[in-house]
C-alpha cells in the first residue's frame, strides 16, 4: 500500500504504475495544514479522472474531532473510493460517531453501506488497548493498520527506529484482526535509503502475521513485494502438500506425511494461503 | 529558387529530391534495403596525401598558431568530438579563434553538440557557421536551427552514418581539432590516462584518418612515446599543449549513478522483465543500454537476473558507464567495447583491463564495411523523446519541434539487435509521448521490437513469437494503438507543432538516406 | 458565487499549476492570464476549460493568471475550485 500526498498532482496522477497492490492517497499527515482544502478538491478530481485500474483506492482523511475531518468526509465519501482509512482510532465511541457520519453522507447521497470499506489505524496507546472493540464493531471495517511514528510519540519513545518499543502493539493489532478475520497493514519504514533494514522489517512483520505493508516511497514497493511473495521453494512444497492432502483425503487419511515432517489439517491450511499469495489456483495444479 | 520534387519515403515523410547546400537526397527506402546489396553504391573518397621531413617539429605554442598553421578558409569543414561530453570547451575556444581570423561560411561537423557549445550561438548567425554535420543538437543551437537561423540545412546523422559520410566525402574534414587527456610531440594521443582522462577516443579516429589537417590539443604532453595511444602520429600534423582542454568536472566526473526517479526505475523494473522472458536472454548474450535514466536502470535489475539466472554475457557495446565496467569486473560480461566512455571509472578501467578495448566508431557501428559490432548486439534498451503507433521513434526534436536530442547510435544499434527495446514513460508532463504521429522520425518502426512503459508493454506485431514469449511468462501487452488512446485520455489530444514550408534539418538514416526533414517552427 | 478576496491555489512544481483569482468589479467580464509549459499544445484545451469551469460557478466578473507547469485537467480544475472558494471565503475545514 503506497502513500500518495494528497496535494502532489505529479504523483496522484502516476500512483496506479507502480505495482503496488492499492495506493493510500493521503489528506492527513503528508499535507500542510493550511494546504488541506487543497488536497481535498484535488485527490476529489483525481478520483474521477484517473483510472487506479488494478490497484485498490484508499483516501485518508483527517481526524474527524480535527478542524478538516467532516469537511474530508463530506466530500471523499460520496466518490465510494475503496476504502477509507482512519487516522488514529481510540474508542469504541469514536468509531461508532465516524461511521454513523459517514452512513449518514452515504445515506444522503443514496449510497449503499456496504460497498466502501472502512480501514483504521491504530496510533495511540488508548487505541491499542481498545483494538479489539473497535475491529469487531462494524463488518465494514475490513483492516485495521498500525501508525508506529504517532504510536511511537504517544508513548513518549525517544528513540523509536528499531520497533522495539511498538512491538507488543504490532502483535496486540495482528490478533485482534486475526481474532476479526480481516486484513491487518504495518506501519511505513521511513529510511528511504535503507533497503536493507526495510527488507529485515518486512521479513519480522510478515513473521509476526501482518497481511502487508504501508510504504512511501514507490522504491520500496519492490522490496516488500519480494518479502511478501511466496518463493518458488515455498510454493513448491505447498503444492507438494496441497496435492498430498487430495490424495490422502480421497482415501480417508487425516494426517500424514511430506519430506518426513507431519502434515494435518492447519498445515494444510498455510499451505493453501500459500497458493493464494501466489495466485495459484487449486484447479490448475 | 526553383521547388524541387518533392516525393514520400517508404515511412509516408515528404522528401524534397533535391535541397540547396546539401544536393540530392534519397529517401529512405527500409533499414536494410541498401545494405542487403553487400556493397556500397557511392564510391569512396580517398584519405589525404601528406609528407613531413625527419625530425621537423609539430609543436605549436597555442591553439590560435596551431589553427594558423592549418591556413584556415572561408568554406572550410572543421571537425570536433564528443568525448569531452558536457566539459568540453576546445570547440567553442576553436571557433572563436576562427570567427577571429574572420574565416566565414564553415561547416561544423562534430560528432554532438551539447549545451555546453551554446556560446558559438552568435556565429550561427553572422554567418561564421553556416552549416552543422552533427548526430546530436542540444539548448540554444538546437532552438536557433529550428527557428531557422542558419542558410544551410542541418544535417544528423546516426554515429555509424557519420563515418561512411566521411568515407563517401558527404562529410569532406579540411581541419580536425582533436582533444585528448595525454600526447606526446609527435601526436600519439589517447583519453585513457592524464589528469584529464575520459576514456575511449572512438568518434575522433575516422577524422585523424581522412582530415586535411589535424591538431591534437592536450593538456598533459608526456615523454615520447605516449602508451598506451588511441591515435598515432602518421595521422596528426600539430599538437597543442594548453591548460585545460575543459571543464574536468563535467569530462571526468566520478561514477555515473542509477537514477533515483521512481518512474524510471518502475519502467526499467519492467523493461529488465521482458527481456527475462524474451528469449534473447542467453548465455554469451550481448548488450548495450544508453546511459541515462530509466534506460541505464535496465542494466541494475538485469544485473540481478543474471546472478539469479547464472548467466554470463558475451559482451557490452557502446557507449559506456562505470556500471557497465562493475558488471564486467563481476565477471557477469567478458568484455566491453567501448566507442565512447561516460566516467572517471571507465577510463581507469579501459587502461588497466585488457578486455576493456577502446574501438573507432567505425567498427562500432558503420553499416559499410565488413561488418560493424551493433550487427553482433543481442539485446539493446533505448530511450525516446516519442514514438508512434507504427514503432517509430523520435530521439531529435522536442514537444516545441526544437532540436533538443541526438540521433547517436540509436538507429545503429536498433538495427543490428536482436532485440530492442526501447523505454519511455507514456506521457511526461502533460505531454503525450506514445502518440499517432511522432513530429520526427530517427529510427524506424522496423527496428523496434517492443515499447516498454509505465502504462504498458507493447511488441511489435512483426515479432509474434517474442509476443507470445511475454504472455506465456504472464507479461500483459498491450496494443500499442490501444496505449496510444489511453495515454490521449489522461493528456487530451495535444495541437501538432506549427511549421512553415522551410527545411532545417535533415535526418540522415545510417545507410545515407533521407528518414525525415526538421521544418522551421513558426512563432 | 461571490469573490471577495485576491486568492490563490497551487504550487510551480511539474505537473501542477498556479492559479490566482481576484475579484472584479460587476461587468468587467473574465480577465484570463494564461501562461504554460504547454501552451502551443494546449492553450486552447486550457482557456476552454477555465472558462467551462468559471460558467459551472456562475462566475463572469474576475481576473484569472494561470501559471501551468503540464498540469492534467483534474489538477486544473481542482487548483481554480480552491482558489475560487478561498476568495469567495466559502471553503470550510481548512486553515488559512
Amino acid at each position: 500500500m503506497l502513500y500518495i500526498p494528497g496535494n502532489n498532482p505529479a504523483m496522484l496522477q502516476q500512483g496506479s504504475v507502480y505495482g503496488a497492490d492499492g495506493v493510500l492517497l493521503d489528506l492527513e499527515d503528508a499535507v500542510a495544514l493550511n494546504q488541506k482544502d487543497s488536497a481535498r478538491i484535488l485527490v476529489s478530481h483525481m478520483l474521477e479522472y484517473i483510472s487506479y485500474e488494478g490497484c485498490e483506492v484508499t483516501v485518508r482523511v483527517n481526524h474527524i474531532d480535527t478542524p478538516f475531518g467532516l469537511e474530508d468526509l463530506k466530500q471523499i465519501v460520496p466518490l465510494q473510493p475503496d476504502a477509507i482509512r482512519l487516522p488514529k482510532v481510540e474508542t469504541l465511541d469514536e468509531i461508532k460517531r465516524i461511521i454513523d457520519v459517514i452512513e449518514q453522507i452515504e445515506d444522503e447521497h443514496q449510497l449503499p453501506h456496504d460497498k466502501m470499506n472502512v480501514h483504521v489505524m491504530i496510533e495511540t496507546a488508548l487505541g491499542v488497548q481498545n483494538v479489539y472493540d473497535i475491529a469487531k464493531y462494524s463488518p465494514r471495517i475490513d483492516a485495521i493498520s498500525i501508525g508506529g511514528q504517532d504510536l511511537a510519540a504517544d508513548m513518549q519513545l525517544v528513540k523509536a527506529n528499531d520497533g522495539i518499543g511498538i512491538d507488543y502493539a504490532r502483535k496486540q493489532i495482528v490478533m485482534a484482526a486475526k481474532a476479526c478475520k480481516i486484513d491487518v497493514f504495518d506501519t511505513v519504514f521511513v529510511d528511504v535509503e535503507n533497503e536493507e533494514g526495510l527488507r529485515e522489517d518486512a521479513e519480522y512483520i510478515k513473521k509476526l502475521g501482518f497481511t502487508g505493508k504501508a510504504i512511501i516511497n514507490p522504491r520500496q514497493i519492490e522490496i516488500v513485494n519480494e518479502v511478501f511473495t511466496p518463493t518458488e521453494k515455498e510454493i513448491r512444497k505447498a503444492v507438494k502438500i496441497v496435492k498430498a492432502f487430495e490424495r490422502n483425503t480421497k482415501e480417508g487419511i487425516g494426517v500424514f506425511a511430506v519430506d518426513g515432517k507431519m502434515v494435518d489439517a492447519p498445515v494444510v491450511q498455510r499451505a493453501m494461503r500459500v497458493l493464494e499469495m501466489a495466485d495459484i489456483e487449486m484447479a490448475d495444479l | 529558387m526553383i521547388k524541387a520534387k518533392v516525393v514520400k519515403n517508404i515511412l509516408q515523410r515528404d522528401i524534397p529530391e533535391k535541397l540547396e547546400g546539401i544536393g540530392e537526397l534519397e529517401p529512405f527506402a527500409g533499414a536494410f534495403t541498401k545494405l542487403k546489396k553487400g556493397w556500397m553504391e557511392e564510391e569512396t573518397v580517398p584519405p589525404p596525401n601528406k609528407a613531413k621531413m625527419p625530425h621537423s617539429d609539430k609543436t605549436c605554442s597555442d591553439l590560435k598558431e596551431a589553427i594558423l598553421r592549418t591556413n584556415p578558409k572561408d568554406g572550410m569543414t572543421v571537425s570536433f568530438h564528443h568525448h569531452l561530453r558536457g566539459g568540453d570547451s576546445l570547440l567553442v575556444q576553436s571557433i572563436q579563434i576562427l570567427a577571429e581570423l574572420g574565416i566565414k561560411d564553415i561547416t561544423l561537423a562534430s560528432s554532438s553538440l551539447t549545451s555546453a557549445h551554446d556560446p558559438i550561438l552568435p556565429y550561427l548567425k553572422d554567418g561564421t557557421i553556416t552549416q552543422i554535420y552533427s548526430s546530436g543538437i542540444r539548448g540554444e543551437l538546437g532552438k536557433a536551427i529550428a527557428e531557422g537561423v542558419m542558410p544551410k540545412p542541418a544535417v544528423i546523422h546516426s554515429h555509424g552514418g557519420r563515418v561512411r559520410s566521411v568515407h563517401t566525402g558527404r562529410i569532406k574534414i579540411d581541419l580536425a581539432v582533436i582533444a585528448a587527456s595525454a600526447s606526446d610531440e609527435e601526436g600519439n594521443c589517447t583519453g585513457s590516462h592524464g589528469k584529464s582522462a575520459f576514456g575511449s577516443m572512438g568518434y575522433a579516429s575516422i577524422d585523424a584518418w581522412y582530415a586535411k589537417q589535424v591538431i591534437v590539443v592536450t593538456d598533459h604532453i608526456v615523454d615520447y612515446p605516449c602508451v598506451p595511444r588511441s591515435i598515432s602520429q602518421n595521422y596528426v600534423d600539430y599538437v597543442v599543449k594548453v591548460d585545460s582542454i575543459g571543464d574536468p568536472s563535467k569530462i571526468a566526473g566520478g561514477t555515473t549513478r542509477i537514477t533515483k526517479a521512481p518512474m524510471d526505475l518502475q519502467i526499467a523494473r519492467l523493461a529488465a522483465n521482458v527481456i527475462e522472458h524474451s528469449g534473447e536472454l542467453k548465455e554469451d548474450f550481448s548488450f548495450q543500454v544508453g546511459a541515462g535514466g530509466a534506460s541505464l536502470a535496465v542494466a541494475k535489475y538485469l544485473r540481478k537476473i543474471m546472478r539469479r539466472r547464472e548467466i554470463k554475457g558475451s559482451f557490452i557495446l557502446g557507449g559506456v558507464t562505470s556500471y557497465g565496467v562493475d558488471m564486467l569486473n563481476e565477471g557477469l560480461f567478458r568484455s566491453i567495447f567501448d566507442v565512447q566512455s561516460f566516467d572517471a571509472a571507465v577510463s581507469t578501467s579501459l587502461m588497466d583491463n585488457p578486455y576493456h578495448i577502446e574501438i573507432p566508431a567505425g567498427l562500432y557501428a558503420n553499416p559499410f564495411n565488413c561488418g560493424c559490432m551493433t550487427n553482433k548486439l543481442d539485446i539493446v534498451v533505448l530511450g525516446a523523446l516519442e514514438i508512434d503507433t507504427d514503432f517509430n521513434v523520435n530521439v531529435i526534436t522536442g514537444s516545441e519541434g526544437y532540436v533538443r536530442g541526438a540521433s547517436g547510435g540509436h538507429c545503429d544499434t536498433a538495427s543490428g539487435a536482436n532485440l530492442t527495446v526501447v523505454v519511455c514513460p507514456s506521457f511526461r508532463g502533460r505531454i503525450p509521448i506514445v502518440k499517432d504521429k511522432v513530429h520526427t522520425i530517427v529510427t524506424p518502426g522496423e527496428s523496434i521490437d517492443v515499447l516498454v512503459t509505465e502504462r504498458g508493454i507493447c511488441v511489435n506485431p512483426k515479432r509474434p513469437e517474442l509476443r507470445e514469449n511475454l504472455i506465456k511468462a504472464g507479461i500483459a501487452v498491450k496494443d500499442i494503438k490501444e496505449l496510444a488512446t489511453e495515454v490521449e485520455k489522461i493528456t487530451g489530444k495535444a495541437k501538432p507543432i506549427e511549421n512553415t514550408d522551410r527545411i532545417v534539418g535533415v535526418v540522415e538514416y545510417r545507410d545515407g538516406s533521407i528518414i525525415d526533414v526538421i521544418r522551421q517552427v513558426k512563432d | 458565487m461571490e469573490l471577495k478576496i485576491k486568492a490563490q491555489a497551487g504550487s510551480f512544481e511539474s505537473s501542477d499549476v498556479l492559479i490566482m483569482v481576484e475579484p472584479q468589479p460587476l461587468g468587467v467580464g473574465r480577465k484570463i492570464e494564461l501562461e504554460s509549459i504547454v501552451l502551443q499544445q494546449f492553450g486552447e484545451d486550457l482557456l476552454n476549460q477555465i472558462n467551462t469551469d468559471l460558467d459551472t460557478f456562475a462566475i463572469s466578473d474576475v481576473r484569472v493568471i494561470i501559471n501551468d507547469k503540464g498540469a492534467l485537467p483534474p489538477t486544473i480544475s481542482a487548483r481554480l475550485e480552491t482558489a475560487l472558494k478561498r476568495s469567495a471565503g466559502i471553503q470550510s475545514g481548512t486553515l488559512s
